[in-house]
């Protein structure tokens, strides 16, 4: 829900990064308020992988330029663990496998980190046991989960309910999905979306990643941005969702070209 | 703000051990000769027949050939250029700590052995050995009354020597191999302990070793009995200071249990392990090997070995008595440039005997680690089962991790069960855990833990945690 008085959490400007040598981010600039829901989409290749990865601090991405705030703090000075601590999440696309760390000691570990940031006592294994029972509700997953290890033979689905369990857990005021919708089925995505829904509150916003329209049916954006060529070329209501399902990103590449003719520059690459 | 330059900063924890104790050490001459045994068994006052044992071993030795086969390099030993007795100038063995030298007290403070009345941990006996030489043993009383021996191998010659006749060499003839023939004609000393019948050792023993002089190998020798009904359980300790040229450890270890008798063996092994560059080091030899000499006995030897230049052991059970049984349990970590070739051998000799063999290898940095085990199953054996698991962790994209294991059954009708894996810690999975507020060394650690759980288990408690905390603080910079 847009509120123009809302807090500003998180502040984009004009961020440009790359990864080894190759410029993904050619300047993108983007403001959230707290009950926002924001949707990025774009092509393969147009950047909003990497920004997601960037606003997570992930080390294989070099910033060279622009700056980040969160709540007015530099985001881009933190470690990435301490930008998890202060409210930032990141659900990957791929979320990783770690054969050997149970998942629900992980869970308790993660989820009291941030609450020791935010001066919450420290769960111990039982206490945090009640707690993960009732959030598995909003995930609808099995307690059967929590003893094996991280993601370990979990699906694709299971991987992504995993993702917003966490999202229950840690409470972020900034929660940025990464194609949280890819590789779900119909049951799979209603769950996830259903979860986002009832942890979106007027205090904190959320970040979708994604190409594909049917997950803004189930979770209805504020606003969508289109990103190519590593910027955010277009920032419309919900409606612009629709339109790029129906007309397709090619004239998104026609948009850009005419930018970059107009700007005298060669058309950039939509890689 | 990239990875390495992060996992870099991380534990910068130099090795903490690397100290140089300034004290007054005897040493003799370089080199090896038939005098300098003899010089060593009188300097030590040994009788007649540990001389002979000693002389014999030399003379065994001269015809033996150093082995090869093993996937580790090092440039060839020079067995002259070695002092093959260091030891602390005190005289006598001490009648109590108050005499000991307060120098050598301190060093072991500073290694977190306490020795003093006061600080001592009270469920834990301690031999101390400096340079190969046993300085101070607690609980001796204490044990005697329960007619527990725990004492140092020269003490032991002293005081039993019928026991030490009995036993010493029966497990590992002087001619088993090149460095236990080595040490059968050199080692200076190491505890013995013994149990007798039906008595459950009422605390844990444990033996420290504290390599300091350079230019000396160290050639220690432990002996564990059990009699019948009779258990222990013991572990050994091990670190050196840091010098830059490399070290020679050929260590012997010798168990017996008597029928229903266990020993519970644990090493955590941390002597010097060279620089990033592979420059320095202790070379860990050694030949550890146990006799299930009676029916339904146990022999359990559980290791964590993180430190040597190169590691080269592998301790083995030979199931003789009908149902005995011996595990192994090991965590091998190299990281930099260390080697390690690690495993071990399960004989069954007698029926219904079985086996257990749990080995995680971790290799980081360019270091080098290979599992070498063999389950080798007699015609006796009927009914016989060896259960392996060889499990790698690969940390990095530079080090390597091998496996070879030997299965040999003359016996149809036993089992022989073995599994192994591969895995990685990647940047990815770091990342995952980093993002969720766990910090980069927690993170490491929390992925190695999981992986060596099932080892850790086996180590007394109150070296659980040690262990934990000992990989994590060796795998420094070993990610990016």
């Amino acid at each position: 829900m847009i509120r123009s008085d809302a807090p500003v959490l998180l502040e984009i400007r004009d961020l440009q990064a790359r990864v080894e040598d190759k410029a993904i981010l050619k300047g993108v600039n983007l403001t959230v308020r707290a009950g926002e829901i924001h949707a990025v989409m774009g092509r393969n290749g147009s950047g909003k992988s990497t920004l997601s990865k960037v606003l997570a601090g992930h080390p294989a991405y070099t910033v060279t330029g622009g700056s980040v705030t969160y709540r007015g703090e530099n985001l881009l000075d933190m470690e990435p663990e301490r930008r998890a601590r202060i409210g930032v999440f990141l659900g990957f696309q791929y979320p990783v496998e770690i054969p050997g760390v149970s998942n629900l000691e992980f869970l308790r570990v993660a989820t009291n980190a941030r609450r020791a940031e935010q001066g919450d006592e420290e769960l111990d294994t039982f206490a945090f046991e009640d707690l993960v029972r009732e959030r598995l509700q909003v995930v609808q997953m099995d307690p059967a989960f929590l003893d094996r290890s991280v993601n370990e033979g979990f699906s694709g689905g299971e991987k992504k309910r995993n993702e917003i369990l966490q999202m229950a857990l840690l409470e972020p005021l900034v929660a940025i999905l990464d194609e949280t919708d890819s590789g779900l089925d119909i049951d799979a995505l209603r769950i996830v979306a259903g979860g986002v829904n009832q942890l979106a509150s007027p205090d904190n916003a959320t970040l979708l990643i994604t190409h594909y329209q049917r997950l803004l049916d189930a979770i209805t954006p504020d606003y969508v941005h289109v990103m190519a060529a590593g910027r955010i070329l277009r920032t419309g209501g919900k409606e612009l969702a629709l339109e790029l399902e129906q007309r397709g990103y090619d004239w998104v590449d026609e948009e850009l070209a005419a930018l970059e003719a107009a700007a005298g520059r060669q058309p950039a690459e939509v890689a | 703000m990239s990875s390495p330059q992060a996992v870099g900063d991380l534990v910068s924890q130099p090795y903490k051990y690397g100290f140089v104790t300034d004290i007054e050490t005897e040493k003799i001459a370089k080199g090896l000769s038939e005098d300098v045994v003899r010089l060593i068994s009188s300097k030590k006052q040994e009788p007649a027949f540990l001389l002979e044992f000693r002389l014999r071993a030399y003379r065994q030795w001269l015809q033996m050939q150093e082995p090869d086969w093993a996937t580790l390099g090092y440039p060839p030993i020079d067995y002259q250029d070695i002092i093959y007795y260091a030891a602390p100038k005190q005289q006598a063995k001490k009648a109590s700590l108050d005499e000991v030298d307060p120098k050598l007290l301190e060093t072991f403070d500073k290694l977190g052995i306490p020795l003093s009345e006061q600080k001592r941990l009270s469920n834990v006996a301690v031999d101390a050995v400096f340079d190969s030489v046993s300085i101070a043993t607690t609980y001796k009383e204490k044990l005697a009354e329960h007619g527990v021996i725990f004492c140092s191998i020269s003490e032991a010659v002293k005081e039993h020597p019928e026991l030490i006749e009995r036993y010493l060499g029966t497990v590992v003839p002087s001619n088993d191999n090149y460095f236990a023939a080595l040490n059968s004609a050199v080692f200076s000393d190491g505890s013995f302990v013994f149990i007798p019948k039906g008595v459950e050792c009422p605390m844990e023993l444990s033996t420290y070793f504290r390599i300091n002089s350079g230019d000396t190998g160290q050639f220690e020798r432990t002996l564990i009995v059990a009699e019948e009904g009779a258990s222990v359980s013991y572990l050994e300790g091990c670190t050196a200071p840091m010098f830059d040229t490399n070290q020679l450890h050929a260590a012997v270890v010798e168990l017996v249990v008597l029928d229903d008798a266990s020993i519970k063996y644990s090493t955590v092994q941390n002597w010097y392990a060279g620089d990033e560059n592979g420059v320095g080091g202790i070379y860990n030899f050694v030949t550890k090997r146990g006799q299930c000499r009676g029916d339904r006995s146990r022999i359990s030897w559980t290791q964590v070995e993180t430190g040597s230049s190169i590691t080269w052991k592998y301790p083995s059970c030979v199931l003789q008595g009908a149902d005995s049984v011996g595990e192994f349990y090991s965590v091998a970590l190299t990281n930099n440039r260390q080697q390690a070739d690690t495993g071990t051998k399960m004989i069954h000799v007698g029926p219904r005997t079985r086996s257990t063999i749990v080995s995680k290898g971790i290799s980081a940095g360019r270091s080098a680690n290979s599992y070498r085990g063999l389950v080798q199953i007699g015609p006796k054996a009927v009914g016989a089962r060896n259960y392996s698991q060889c499990d790698s962790m690969l940390i990095g994209d530079r080090a390597a991790a091998n496996t070879y294991p030997y299965i040999r059954s003359q016996q149809p009708q036993a089992a022989v069960e073995h599994e192994a894996s591969t895995c990685r810690i990647s940047e990815d999975q770091l990342f995952y855990l980093q993002s969720r507020g766990i910090g980069l060394e927690e993170a490491v650690s929390m992925m190695v833990s999981g992986f060596c759980r099932d080892v850790f288990n086996q180590l007394p408690m109150e070296f659980a945690a040690e262990a934990d905390k000992l990989l994590a603080l060796k795998l420094e910079g070993s990610v990016g």
